[in-house]
């Protein structure tokens, strides 16, 4: 029981927290808002107007968006299915019974700590070089020519840069959900007679479910804004080909100075991300219950 | 014959997680094997694995040609000033939802969680345009306060999380005791704490210490942390392979040992306790 004194000490503990966080969410917000129905462009800041929708109009008729759009959501769909086809198979072999398995656990997940500055300049120069890069040379070995990764397939090489960075975290979470199943339940089918695959198909998988929805929730929130990868690599090109919202409203606002249109697109990414994370704070808050 | 079966798949076993292991491990081990090449043979084709001429003449001069430690430094006092700052916010605020908790405390942690779900993107603009108005450009003080209340929301549920698990029971024994408030979180509540409160701060400070996004937006030179340091050897006239592996190992290798030692708590922190 919570008596009157703390309850009032608990109230002065929290607002400091609340009220930061409150600020930080709603100042930015309502100025996005604010500069979204303007015609407001840096390079010309005396001359602004209020266009109403214009902007929202503009960006979401843009080719550019659409083309962005669309690479949003193939790099998160397939970074979300390379995470989690070779994830679980990892983290099932993790659970194993593996000779020096923490030294393979180290090296696993060692890629989700490397900043994304440096694994995109590494990838991109000492791998996927296509002259001097490894991958060339493992082509080269096998009698294959070279690709040239970011002219021939950028957002491909996009792709594999970032799931080479989010495979550690898929994997983690899943083996750590792997850890904390019944074994005695297992065992028990064992015993009966089921096979390998069946036991995976009716028991580990229905207990990977929820770990799995968390991943791709949680990765599709970081996903959804990939952009040192971007960046430091492809700049969003050739063209537009590795451009995603996120690098698109970054082209938009500090390349372009269009506070307009950029803030008009970040809202459109807000409204995108706000969508998953409806989903992610229902299945956080049914846990807290437990 | 059980006996031979089993030590057939654990030889199996370890040899595919060894495999696969090295091959997600190998872009940083080549990373690592060509900072210690001459730039010459960093690009030689075919590429030398061990056998080439070991040399430590590329840390050096990492260092001489732009200032690594500068760059450290900034990543050291913007990752562990926001780190610190936040947890000096959240601490209080965590304490007082796990052990004076109202009919709104789920609603508060909830929307707490819901301010990290704003895609940095979304609010760039305003934030740029405060910064310039005000200065904070290129201001270590700047990154520090973003990279705060970013981590923030992270920091508020970690803790409490931690906080909640710490049982009632010994806190009604100590209060029967007669011990006052103070006395029960000097004595109590604070030792029992501290392995939250430590692996909250590191897996913070290796959070913000890679961040990139803001760092890359609102620094370019004097308060630029590593993460922008390193994306300045992305232009053609900083592309020397075995000096961009060098700079790279320096700005990686403490946060992978750090990150090492706090992987469990990842798990915990990054999914907010729904994985256990």
């Amino acid at each position: 029981m919570a008596t009157q004194q703390t309850q009032v000490l608990g109230r002065a503990l929290l607002t400091p927290a609340v009220a930061l966080l409150f600020i930080w969410m709603i100042v930015p917000l309502a100025m996005t808002v604010y500069f979204s129905t303007l015609h407001y462009s840096l390079l010309d800041a005396e001359t602004w107007s209020f266009v109403g929708l214009e902007n929202f109009r503009y960006f979401l008729t843009d080719p550019a968006f659409l083309t962005a759009l669309r690479n949003t959501l193939v790099l998160v769909g397939s970074v979300l299915a390379i995470t989690i086809l070779l994830g679980t198979p990892l983290a099932l072999l993790l659970d194993q019974q593996v000779v020096g398995r923490s030294i393979v656990r180290l090296m696993v997940i060692a890629p989700f700590f490397v900043m994304p500055t440096v694994s995109a300049l590494v990838w991109k120069n000492l791998l996927m070089h296509p002259v001097s890069g490894l991958f060339a040379w493992v082509a080269t070995l096998v009698g294959a020519t070279p690709i040239d990764w970011f002219n021939d397939v950028p957002l491909f090489a996009v792709i594999l840069i970032v799931a080479w960075q989010w495979l550690p975290f898929a994997t983690l979470i899943l083996l750590t959900a792997l850890q904390s199943q019944d074994e005695e339940q297992k065992e028990a089918a064992e015993m009966d007679g089921a096979s390998a695959l069946s036991t995976f198909i009716y028991l580990t998988l229905p207990h990977l479910a929820r770990p799995i929805t968390v991943v791709i929730l949680i990765e599709t929130i970081f996903l959804l804004t990939v952009f040192a990868e971007i960046f430091v690599t492809t700049g969003g090109g050739p063209g537009l080909a590795t451009t995603n919202i996120a690098f698109l409203i970054y082209t938009q606002a500090l390349v372009q100075y269009d506070v307009g249109n950029a803030s008009a697109g970040g809202l459109v990414a807000v409204v995108i991300a706000n969508i998953v994370a409806f989903f992610l704070v229902r299945i956080v808050g049914r846990n807290l219950e437990a | 014959m059980a006996r031979k079966v089993t030590a057939r798949r654990v030889w199996m076993s370890t040899a595919a997680a060894w495999l696969f292991g090295f091959l997600i491990f190998l872009p940083i081990l080549w990373m690592v094997l060509t900072s210690f090449k001459t730039e010459l043979e960093a690009f030689s084709m075919p590429p030398k694995f061990l056998l080439f001429h070991w040399t430590t003449e590329n840390y050096a001069t990492v260092q001489e040609r732009s200032d690594y430690f500068h760059h450290a430094l900034n990543s050291i006092i913007i990752a562990g000033g926001s780190t610190l700052i936040a947890m000096i916010i959240a601490i209080p605020a965590a304490w007082s939802m796990a052990f004076a908790p109202t009919k709104r405390t789920k609603d508060v942690l909830l929307w707490m969680l819901s301010t990290k779900m704003m895609p940095s993107v979304g609010v760039l603009v305003p934030i740029y345009l405060i910064y310039r108005d005000f200065g904070l450009l290129d201001r270590r003080a700047g990154l520090v306060m973003i990279l705060c209340l970013g981590n923030l929301p992270i920091v508020i549920w970690m803790l409490f999380t931690y906080f909640k698990e710490i049982p009632k029971d010994i806190l009604e024994a100590a209060r029967m005791d007669g011990a006052t408030i103070g006395r029960e979180l000097v004595y109590v509540l604070t030792p029992m704490a501290i392995p939250g409160l430590a692996s909250t701060l590191l897996l913070n400070f290796i959070l913000a210490w890679n961040e990139a996004f803001w760092t890359l937006n609102l620094s370019t030179l004097d308060a630029a942390p590593l993460t922008t340091f390193i994306a300045s050897y992305s232009s053609p006239e900083g592309l020397f392979w075995a000096k961009l592996s060098a700079a790279s190992t320096l700005a990686i290798a403490p946060i992978i040992i750090l990150g090492w030692f706090t992987q469990r708590q990842l798990v915990r922190g990054l999914t907010f306790g729904a994985v256990k």
